[in-house]
């Protein structure tokens, strides 16, 4: 296959030119024939008891079809959490009823407690205005260590201190832990707040309810990541309907990066009001809604120790975090604290010994869920910067240390103390890459450029890792999954011979249209233009689990691979008997059927066609047509890797610090296309340094959300990030996908927050700061100036 | 912007702080906003078009729901994001920020009418493509009307200059490195492969 199509082409991406004309088709697009418009109605206080909500006087404003509120959803069942997790004592997780709309209490600032729908979107909202709600305020629970120590004060009345799990991992190995830190000959220490932030995908939650009262069928068109799995939800679990009477349609979606994979009351509540009115309900979030009412990421604070022996080899490890899980438990909420996070807990080194507690903690804040890298840039971040502070108090070069203590590559498989297997890696050639290609050595001259302008230059690594291609079920079931972590494809050969390939996962910016086409191209030697992806409508596509987690390509893209596997040999069958060959004899390459010690030849269209047309054909023992469907269940996670480079330059006079450079050494596995690749890792290192710099979203002690628009919530700009250096040179295909690859969608994000904190204090320290340890997330000039005036 | 505009746009924005509606029965309310109602006309993208509005209709909700336009999108409420911006008299405008009637008898220019008379894309369009300057696309339209605005004014502009004009636009998925360099592109400066 030549390179400007196949696997390892940088194709350019065809979805653009739909996105770049205005004909992109976002779900706030749509306008049905009918179409009536929602507005819901948040609360305004972070914690009270509702004792009663008057609409008559809504309801007769100009407009106003029908208002619902809590009461009216009581009786549907509850937005369930994926994960069931179990404490380290034996208890099964406490896991309180998600209501559709808010009823008997409000939880956090944002819960909605009523719909209101009207013929215009300003009628609705105008009427909104006119419903009376008697809610008593209580007080907010808020900070999550008073959360966890005051048991009087309770998000949900029947949930003692606020704790949803205390979980331990592996609670038998504790003790061998404990037991290894008290024997250390040097333990390091480091308490640390994963910030909170908001994902502000750029567009916001929307969604359409449409009900058909001639056919009882439900239709929603929404901003979803994984359609299949809202429809089950929904259908299942929320409203109580047959699946097959509901179509979910996730159309062009404006980013996701978590936020929207979950199933959110909304879109119950659209879907219920359509039936109610008989008309299209269409309901779209703005930003202040998005910022209130999406699920949030991060929230940990945790205490992390390192025991090291003299010679900096790691002994063992050991945290305790608290995670916050706001009002409600988000479908992912439950897993992206402990298996998402505490299994990565070895990162990539050779700790033998390592022990993760988390306790989940309700709070009177938006529900928290996974955010791009969920779980693993939190365990990241906290490795990263326990090893580098450690690095400081033994004298020794962070680099070094690492290097010391990197898995290496004559180790693979590799089992961890957390339960992983890694299949294959090189750590140590992704660490020599970044060091050849961040200009290490030149440094020094660097840093004293920047002396010269009056700035302290500091230098940050870290060497990550990330289980992703998430997952598989038999694995994920045993540790407490409620759903199975498999895709699946359909590929259609048309009787034309072109192809429409019909995948599980969804793409909301990761150019899945592009890519999967290249490699339909790839593995039956047809053109790229000749293949179409279709993705996103449950009615089209196989019933798959969406994209997250870094695993579209690593098991959608292996379904669709098992699949073509089916299609080829069926066609060997199709072609044996068309060449009057055995079958044994045919053999399939670059597009054409061949038999074997001879020069007759079709071609894939030739054999498509008389599939569809079977006048020449084994009807006796096949079947017409060519379609095939797979399903795909990982034999394992995926493990990509790499090391980060981050230089910084502080203004010691204003705290403010300045990227100079990042730099990134990545192994993904195989690569389909560069430069999605390299476009993905840009972005999820911008979301990192974010994380390190920028943002936060801010609750007070009432629980009101002060960084609750971008006037408040810092979001990376053009001038505050710079060009970035990615390298994916270094390859280690993973050994158990058909197509060796690993996944780089959150690569960026989990590797970057603690390159960058590092950078910042290494350049403190340089300049002689040497008190301080750590600085929390994000290090704004106010944060990091404070700290060098103590 | 003076305070009636101000006001229209605060209660368009956050219905909670309009005057409490129960001082008067729906009826009256509802002939209020009737009369409210007036006919703007403007040209957009080389048509002139007509519509009825109320006061407090922004630019944005005209073209999008009123036109049909719906290239044209909306990512925040604050005027922050610049997912919405259009060229109003050949200057970068964020739709969401500019009511209606404040442009009636102006000329638009939107995302649509950004291609070549041939149907290809534009020269701006193109380098975004050619250079990977978007993922998921909610951002794009306002991003390459930035671009444009900032190009026919700034011809060959540095990477500095360009990144200090995207400063009104947020993109969530490519971290501006692909977009300057498209723009960089845009205007015939050599940009790296990668």
């Amino acid at each position: 296959m030549p390179k400007d199509g196949g696997i390892g082409a940088s194709t350019k991406r065809r979805e653009d030119v739909r996105f770049l004309t205005g004909k992109g088709r976002y779900t706030a697009d749509i306008t049905l024939r009918g179409q009536t418009y929602a507005w819901f109605l948040r609360s305004e206080v972070a914690h009270g008891k509702i004792n009663s909500i008057n609409t008559t006087a809504a309801k007769a404003m100009p407009g106003v079809l029908a208002i619902m509120t809590g009461e009216d959803f009581a009786k549907m069942g509850g937005n369930p959490a994926g994960w069931l997790i179990q404490s380290r004592g034996g208890e099964t997780m406490k896991e309180p009823k998600r209501p559709v709309l808010a009823h008997g209490k409000v939880r956090h600032v944002g819960d909605a407690y009523a719909i209101v729908v009207a013929e215009t979107l300003e009628q609705a909202r105008d009427a909104a205005t006119a419903i009376e709600a008697d809610i008593t305020e209580l007080p907010a629970v808020v900070d999550m260590a008073k959360a966890v120590a005051n048991p009087a004060n309770r998000v949900h009345d029947e949930i003692e201190n606020n704790v949803c799990f205390d979980w331990g991992w592996i609670e038998d190995n504790r003790a061998a832990v404990d037991a290894a830190f008290k024997a250390a000959p040097h333990v390091t220490t480091l308490e640390l707040v994963n910030n909170r932030l908001a994902p502000n995908a750029m567009e916001p939650r929307a969604s359409i309810g449409d009900y058909d009262s001639g056919t009882g069928d439900y239709k929603l068109y929404t901003t979803s990541q994984n359609p299949h799995l809202s429809r089950l939800l929904i259908a299942a679990f929320v409203m109580g309907i047959p699946e097959n009477k509901l179509t979910v349609i996730a159309p062009d979606v404006g980013g996701g990066f978590g936020s929207k994979i979950y199933h959110y009351g909304e879109e119950a509540a659209v879907l219920a009001a359509s039936k109610a009115i008989n008309r299209p309900v269409k309901w779209v979030a703005d930003r202040s809604e998005s910022f209130l009412s999406d699920a949030h990421g991060r929230d940990h604070v945790t205490k992390i120790e390192l025991a090291l022996d003299k010679n900096g080899t790691f002994l063992a490890l050991r945290t305790e975090t608290l995670a916050n899980v706001g009002a409600y438990l988000s479908n992912f909420a439950t897993v992206t604290p402990t298996f998402l996070h505490g299994t990565l807990m070895a990162g990539p080194y050779k700790t033998p010994l390592v022990y993760v507690n988390v306790k989940a903690v309700f709070t009177n804040t938006a529900p928290v869920d996974a955010y791009r890298g969920a779980g693993r840039p939190e365990a990241t971040y906290s490795i990263e910067r326990v090893v580098d502070k450690a690095a400081r108090e033994l004298g020794l070069d962070p680099w070094e240390l690492r290097r010391r203590n990197l898995i290496t590559k004559d180790m693979f498989p590799y089992t961890t103390p957390v339960g992983l297997a890694y299949d294959t890696g090189n750590y140590q050639a992704t660490l020599d890459k970044l060091i050849e290609i961040s200009d290490k050595k030149g440094f020094e001259k660097r840093a004293a450029e920047s002396a010269k302008k009056g700035k302290l230059r500091g230098l940050g690594l870290s060497t990550w890792i990330e289980a992703c291609g998430i997952a598989p079920s038999n694995l994920v079931g045993q540790l407490g999954a409620r759903v199975g972590l498999y895709d699946a494809a359909t590929v259609r050969v048309n009787a034309t011979g072109n192809i429409s390939v019909m995948v599980g996962a969804h793409s909301h910016g990761q150019g899945h249209e592009t890519v999967f086409a290249q490699i339909v191209s790839d593995k039956l030697g047809v053109p790229a233009s000749s293949v179409e992806i279709v993705h996103g409508d449950t009615s089209k596509i196989p019933f798959g689990m969406g994209t997250y987690g870094s695993r579209s390509l690593a098991v959608c893209g292996s379904a669709m691979i098992k699949a073509m596997d089916k299609i080829i040999a069926k066609g060997k069958k199709i072609a044996a008997h068309m060449l009057e060959a055995p079958e044994a004899d045919i053999d399939f390459d670059d597009g054409a059927f061949m038999a074997k010690g001879t020069n007759k030849k079709l071609t894939f269209g030739e054999v498509a066609f008389s599939a569809y047309v079977p006048h020449n054909y084994p009807l006796a023992t096949l079947e017409p047509g060519l379609e095939e469907t797979a399903f795909y269940d990982p034999a394992n996670f995926t493990y990509p890797a790499g090391a980060y480079a981050c230089e910084v330059e502080v203004d010691p006079g204003t705290g403010r610090v300045e990227i100079a450079s990042f730099t990134c050494a990545d192994d993904f596995g195989t690569v389909m296309n560069p430069m999605i690749v390299r476009g993905q890792v840009h972005g999820g290192v911008a979301q990192g340094i974010g994380q390190a710099l920028l943002e936060q979203a801010v609750y007070d002690n009432n629980g009101q959300l002060l960084s609750g628009s971008y006037m408040d919530y810092a979001m990376p700009r053009a001038d505050d990030l710079p060009n970035f250096t990615v390298d994916h040179s270094c390859v280690t295909p993973c050994t158990h996908n058909p197509l060796g690859a690993k996944g780089c969608g959150e690569a960026g994000a989990i590797g970057s927050p603690p390159a960058v904190v590092n950078a910042v204090i290494d350049a403190l320290h340089r300049a002689g700061h040497t008190h301080i340890a750590h600085i929390d997330m994000p290090l704004t000039p106010s944060r990091v100036w404070s700290a060098m005036q103590k | 912007m003076n305070d009636a505009l101000q006001q229209q746009i605060l209660i368009a924005e956050h219905p909670q702080k309009k005057n409490d509606p129960s001082n008067g029965s729906g009826a009256v309310d509802e002939r209020d906003r009737e009369k409210r109602m007036a006919k703007v006309t403007m040209t957009v993208n080389g048509k002139s078009v007509s519509g009825e509005v109320e006061g407090r209709t922004l630019l944005s909700s005209f073209l999008r729901e009123g036109l049909g336009l719906t290239g044209t999108h909306v990512g925040c409420d604050t005027s922050q994001c610049g997912a919405c911006v259009v060229h109003v008299d050949g200057v970068a405008a964020k739709a969401c920020s500019v009511l209606a009637m404040d442009v009636a008898g102006s000329t638009v220019t939107t995302i649509e009418a950004m291609h070549n008379p041939d149907g290809s894309l534009g020269v701006v369009q193109q380098a975004f493509q050619d250079h990977h300057g978007l993922q998921c696309g909610f951002c794009t339209p306002g991003m390459v009307m930035t671009a444009a605005a900032l190009l026919a004014e700034t011809p060959k502009p540095t990477e500095h200059e360009v990144r200090h004009a995207l400063e009104g636009n947020i993109c969530r998925c490519t971290g501006y490195h692909n977009i300057v360099k498209a723009v960089m592109a845009a205007s015939g400066q050599p940009v790296s492969a990668e």
